[in-house]
């Protein structure tokens, strides 16, 4: 049986790595990932006007799409995630709705698709104790603080990934690969989104906090299941050196680019070209 | 039909009830299930806005309820049922009297076990701040002055019933004796022999022809606020907890101290509508009493540390009632307290301080502040066995778990059985001159009853 794997725009783009590195981990695990046929933009955020039929139009489509795959959609990207579960949510919950958004698209969606963040296939598919089990090359040592961010976990009842408050899965991730998770109090703070574009300076002085927090815990790495929240936590950083923020700049990965790491994976399934700061040098003495 | 009344809960509510109906003339028969009565008010410090003694006001009454001639008091108790009797119309009462472990009868009150006993357990009436001996009461003011064992923790009753269920106690060490039940600290030193290991729980039987429930209040749980630390965090505390601190008969005998170190705090901050007034965490409602209490226990932590400084988030402050408004402004001039208005979003631990991170709407910044200790205005809640209570008696209950009365605006002491009345803050959250108004009214009501009888059948008998 296999899963609709959705990429979406960001990580055909900006966020390639994550891309690369999340099939090469699906293949090593035997995860049958089939990329959704002729996809289009999620729509990027969750229409907060839900009178707005227009703006659900986009994610109703890549449902109604994945419906033919099995009936079951996976993300990596949380910001799609989150736009494609709260969008199923509201569609489940509002059938008058979901009649209106059908007349529009060609393809209506029945409303009985599973949405799922990859994080959930290796938590209740795969296991944590199977991805254990499949690691030959284990993190020993490896510090590294697991950063949330809010579109993973909120809202709670819409998402109900995890305890939002209070999440565990990409501890229990990091901990599977024998890295230690390094519990930081930002690991749920906002990272600016794309503020990022209208004012730069304000994700400039919240990465701040998260990078200095995560550090002074002992972090030597955070990782992230979000290419916005990477690429506003590892962007600031690229004037690299001294300065204000974490000495000698603290590498931001995404959490199956550790996995294909630990799993033993050629440096090629990586997909850590093209960071401001390079983790590479993290892994470059394997132990063992 | 009787003429004498029960009154389920022995707070300031059922003991207002009490002394005006006893006062009266009637017989009440009053019910607490903790050891000894007062409820929250014995918790407390100071009352708003006036900063009495809250023990030394409630102390008179507390001690003409332990000796009065009508009053027939059982502590450690609580109603199993209530049966409506025909054709009298009576409530036949059933009341289940815990085992103390001690027998009350031969007791004085002398307090030597207390002091023999080599067990500390967690209260519930010190709120986490200091930890009381196994065998206790509830304070120095206790009515009845008469311990109870806290069988959970004793390590006598524990393995006793370990031994006679054929298990070796996890008490006895290696040296003790394998067949004897450890410690008995408090029967050794007993002057009057009066603990007793074998008590058991018995049922009392009453008859009585009115009923007044005034079972109080609950504190929303720390633990499902994970905003606020979950109840993790030792320096966060509740608004009863900090009551503790404050009071002098309490476990720091007034001293603020933190819990986690014993030093003073420096910098606290007040959160108000802690639970309250959101929807989110089912509790829509506004509990009425929290900007009052901030209020003074932020003036109340200026008298006791004089260089410190307090912060208080609200979201709006009710100030309804006699000096209420006066007692806020009072705060905020004299006492140099600092109002915030806006909510906190969140704290954390950091460097033995707590980083509270929240936002003053009125100058449009996000605040932080590195505080020393953080005191939750936690929602008010109603009792958890309320819900057992109504259907014991017959009541209904709103959707939020209080009482219903019969009608809230004209006939807010009745229930809708009739016959049962209703005080205090079991219908809903009140501070402590409206629930002695409303108690007082509720005794009003069960007096008019037992007296309309009474001219009924002097009339009847005239014609």
């Amino acid at each position: 049986m296999s899963i609709a794997y959705f990429p979406g725009c960001t990580l055909s783009t900006n966020a390639k790595g994550y891309d690369h590195s999340g099939r090469e981990v699906a293949r090593a695990l035997d995860i049958p990932l089939t990329e959704l046929p002729n996809w289009q933009c999620c729509g990027a955020t969750f229409p907060l006007a839900t009178d707005n039929s227009m703006a659900f139009i986009a994610p109703t489509r890549i449902l109604a799409q994945a419906q033919k795959v099995d009936g079951h959609v996976t993300t990596l990207c949380a910001i799609c995630f989150h736009v494609l579960r709260r969008t199923q949510y509201f569609l489940d919950h509002r059938p008058e709705m979901l009649e209106r958004i059908n007349w529009f698209t060609e393809e209506p969606y029945e409303g009985k698709m599973r949405v799922s963040h990859f994080l959930e296939i290796l938590r209740d598919q795969i296991t944590w104790k199977g991805v254990r089990e499949r690691v030959t090359n284990p993190l020993k040592g490896l510090k590294v603080a697991p950063y949330y961010g809010c579109l993973l976990l909120r809202p709670q009842k819409e998402i109900g990934l995890d305890d939002s408050d209070n999440p565990r899965i990409l501890h229990d991730c990091l901990n599977a690969l024998g890295c230690e998770a390094v519990d930081f109090p930002y690991q749920d703070e906002c990272c600016g989104s794309y503020l990022l574009v209208s004012k730069p300076e304000l994700p400039q002085k919240l990465a701040e906090s998260i990078l200095l927090s995560a550090r002074k815990h002992g972090a030597q790495a955070i990782v992230t299941a979000c290419p916005l929240c990477q690429f506003n936590l590892d962007y600031p950083q690229r004037l690299g050196g001294g300065g204000h923020m974490a000495q000698g700049g603290l590498p931001v990965l995404y959490f199956t680019q550790l996995m294909a790491v630990a799993l033993g994976l050629e440096p090629a399934s990586w997909g850590m070209e093209s960071h401001y700061i390079d983790p590479r040098p993290l892994f470059a003495n394997p132990k063992g | 039909m009787v003429d004498r009344a029960l009154v389920i809960g022995a707070g300031i509510a059922g003991i207002q009830a009490s002394l005006d109906i006893a006062n009266s003339g009637y017989e009440v028969v009053l019910v607490e299930k903790e050891p000894s009565i007062g409820g929250h008010m014995a918790q407390l410090s100071e009352t708003f806005p006036t900063l009495d003694c809250s023990q030394c006001i409630l102390t008179p009454r507390t001690v003409e309820v332990g000796h009065h001639e009508n009053i027939q008091l059982y502590t450690y108790s609580e109603v199993e049922s209530i049966d409506r009797d025909e054709p009298s119309g009576d409530f036949l009462v059933r009341i289940r009297r815990r085992a103390a472990y001690v027998n009350w009868d031969l007791c004085t009150g002398c307090g030597e076990c207390q002091e023999k006993c080599p067990y500390k357990a967690e209260s519930w009436f010190e709120r986490g701040i200091g930890r009381r001996k196994v065998v206790y009461t509830l304070s120095p003011q206790a009515v009845p002055n008469k311990p109870v064992i806290d069988a959970e923790h004793c390590v006598y009753l524990q393995s006793k019933w370990e031994l006679s269920a054929g298990r070796v106690p996890a008490a006895i060490g290696a040296k003790g004796n394998p067949a004897k039940p450890k410690c008995g600290a408090c029967a050794k030193f007993c002057p009057t022999g009066a603990i007793d290991f074998d008590q058991q729980d018995t049922i009392i039987e009453e008859r009585v022809g009115a009923v007044i429930v005034a079972t109080g209040y609950d504190l929303f749980p720390m633990a499902k606020l994970p905003e606020y630390g979950g109840g993790r965090i030792p320096d966060v505390i509740d608004g009863l907890a900090f009551e503790r601190l404050l009071a002098a008969s309490g476990p720091t005998s007034g001293k603020v101290v933190r819990p986690s170190d014993g030093k003073v705090p420096r910098e606290v901050v007040f959160i108000q509508c802690c639970g309250s007034r959101d929807p989110e965490h089912g509790m829509p409602y506004c509990s009425k009493i929290c900007c009052m209490y901030t209020a003074k226990q932020a003036i109340l932590y200026k008298h006791r540390v004089h260089d410190g400084q307090a912060y208080v988030f609200y979201i709006d402050v009710r100030a309804g009632g006699k000096g209420y408004e006066e007692f806020l402004n009072r705060a905020q001039v004299e006492d140099g307290v600092v109002y915030l208005r806006g909510k906190v979003s969140k704290l954390f631990r950091e460097d033995g301080k707590i980083i509270v991170k929240g936002v003053d709407t009125l100058s449009s910044r996000m605040v932080e502040i590195e505080a020393d200790l953080v005191v939750l205005a936690t929602a008010v809640i109603p009792r958890i066995g309320n819900s057992r209570l109504a259907e014991v008696i017959g009541l209904t209950l709103d959707e939020q778990g209080c009482f219903n009365a019969d009608n809230e605006e004209f006939n807010p002491m009745a229930s809708n059985v009739p016959g049962v009345f209703l005080a205090g803050a079991a219908l809903g959250s009140k501070d402590i001159p409206e629930t002695v108004a409303q108690a007082s009214g509720a005794a009003a009501k069960v007096l008019s009853l037992f007296q309309g009888r009474k001219l009924k059948d002097k009339v009847e008998a005239y014609e």
